[in-house]
């Protein structure tokens, strides 16, 4: 579904991706690890083009990474984000922020978009915040709709830049527990994410990234009890 | 005759100067706002045949005193086309080509202003640059955009008394004629002052709510 092969980008004299290989399967949920600054955001970033890579092929759903801005929008609209800082539309609605990208992009009517928008706060359990605006909602309550908000498009894959990363702790499981969700419905999901309960619980397979290089991957039982990498079991030993 | 006496005889004299220097600001800011408009899309452009003439204007409003604006759309440009257009398409114009520089600049940081994360949204949802822009970026930049136009209104409302070179009949030509008629100063240029003060002083005032609104915490949308 997400293929990466040999993937390098460099930010002024940084080199933050080093020759990434990483293939993420349909249905799969891989979490990728990794210290701060080893390159997990950049990497998720280069899977829709928001970061375009300097060497290396991207592929989404067995396409290319198209160089042209309108293939690369077509494209983008397949491939759900959420964002660490939600990023809602702070102008818009709940319902607004949901409805916007199908009826602009997919042509959607405005009653088939809202009607796709109220299943979906239902399916993450926000069925009454249609019409609140992101600043009338907690920090939780802000990221399911912003999932929904992804998922409006019905992409075919899911990626998230550390979505509990920014929220008050006793927020972070509603969240968890609508990726949850999200994963045993089939979608695949690739997650940059410090929660290892989830990365356990719910990760096929977890992948370390250290300065650019994925330095270790496999199912996270294996990942987490026998890591091979000296770096790998530091960073795990700190974490775990 | 007393201070008070001077001030009641020329009182409405001056005063008649108020809707004029009302109206060539309005008339003014308006075509400034929608160039300056064009003029920060042009900035922000990548097309180098757009970018450039605007920063270039930008930059030659910007970086020139009205004083000379006004005598160049009054007199230099005149003379350079053997035609002198009537007073007030030259002074609404002259504060419509200042204005619009400023504008611009207020525009530019609005839009400079919104955070990175919402045009990331906005792209990765699969909008277009412009959908983006227009439906996202824009509605919040200019709300942004409000407290600093409504400066720029202010300032307006006050350089238009440089139009007094010119020989418009605004709030500060008024105050000169009376000056020139009554040789009493300290009573005209005070009515003069008064008047600005009274519309400045309100608009700043309720520019410095809506900054506070804005920036503050609650419900800015």
């Amino acid at each position: 579904m997400v293929v990466l092969s040999d993937v390098w980008k460099r930010f002024g004299p940084v080199e933050v991706l080093r020759g990434v290989d990483l293939a993420v399967e349909r249905g799969e949920v891989l979490v990728l690890l990794g210290p701060s600054g080893s390159g997990k955001s950049t990497l998720l970033r280069c899977m829709n083009g928001l970061t375009p890579v300097d060497r290396g092929r991207v592929e989404i759903a067995g396409e290319p990474l198209p160089k042209r801005e309108a293939d690369l929008n077509r494209l983008r609209a397949k491939v759900g984000m959420v964002f660490q800082q939600f990023n809602l539309f702070p102008h818009l609605t709940a319902l607004g922020n949901i409805t916007l990208a199908p009826r602009l992009v997919l042509g959607l009517s405005r009653a088939e978009a809202e009607a796709r928008a109220r299943e979906l706060l239902r399916r993450v359990g926000l069925p009454d915040k249609a019409d609140a605006y992101p600043a009338e909602l907690s920090g939780g309550q802000q990221q399911r709709v912003a999932i929904a908000r992804a998922l409006a498009m019905e992409p075919k894959v899911m990626l998230f830049d550390e979505p509990t990363s920014a929220l008050d702790p006793e927020m972070i499981q509603e969240v968890l527990d609508v990726m949850r969700d999200l994963a045993r419905s089939g979608m695949t999901m690739v997650v940059v994410s410090h929660e290892m309960g989830f990365a356990r619980e719910v990760a096929d397979r977890v992948a370390l990234l250290f300065d650019g290089r994925i330095v270790e991957q496999g199912p996270p039982d294996e990942v987490f009890r026998r890591p091979r990498h000296p770096r790998a079991q530091a960073f795990l030993a700190k974490i775990l | 005759m007393s201070f008070w006496e001077v001030a009641a005889r020329y009182f409405p004299y001056i005063l008649a100067g108020v809707p004029v220097t009302l109206a060539l600001t309005v008339l003014g800011i308006l075509p400034g706002t929608a160039f300056g408009f064009i003029l920060a899309m042009g900035r922000r452009s990548r097309a180098p045949w757009f970018r450039v003439p605007a920063a270039v204007y930008i930059d030659v409003v910007r970086g020139t005193p009205l004083v000379v604006q006004v005598f160049f759309f009054g007199f230099a440009l005149p003379f350079l086309f053997h035609y002198s257009p009537p007073q007030w398409p030259t002074a609404v114009g002259v504060l419509a080509f200042n204005s619009s520089a400023y504008i611009a600049e207020i525009f530019r940081a609005a839009i400079g202003g919104v955070p990175r994360g919402q045009w990331e949204a906005a792209r990765s949802l699969g909008l277009t640059h412009n959908q983006a822009l227009f439906r996202v970026i824009l509605p919040q930049a200019l709300r942004i955009a409000i407290p600093p136009w409504g400066n720029e209104f202010v300032a307006l409302l006050k350089d238009s008394s440089l139009l007094f070179l010119i020989g418009v009949a605004e709030l500060t030509t008024r105050g000169s004629l009376a000056q020139g008629h009554n040789f009493r100063p300290e009573v005209d240029w005070a009515i003069v002052a008064f008047l600005y003060l009274v519309f400045t002083v309100p608009l700043m005032h309720v520019v410095r709510r809506l900054e506070g609104r804005f920036t503050g915490g609650g419900r800015a949308f």
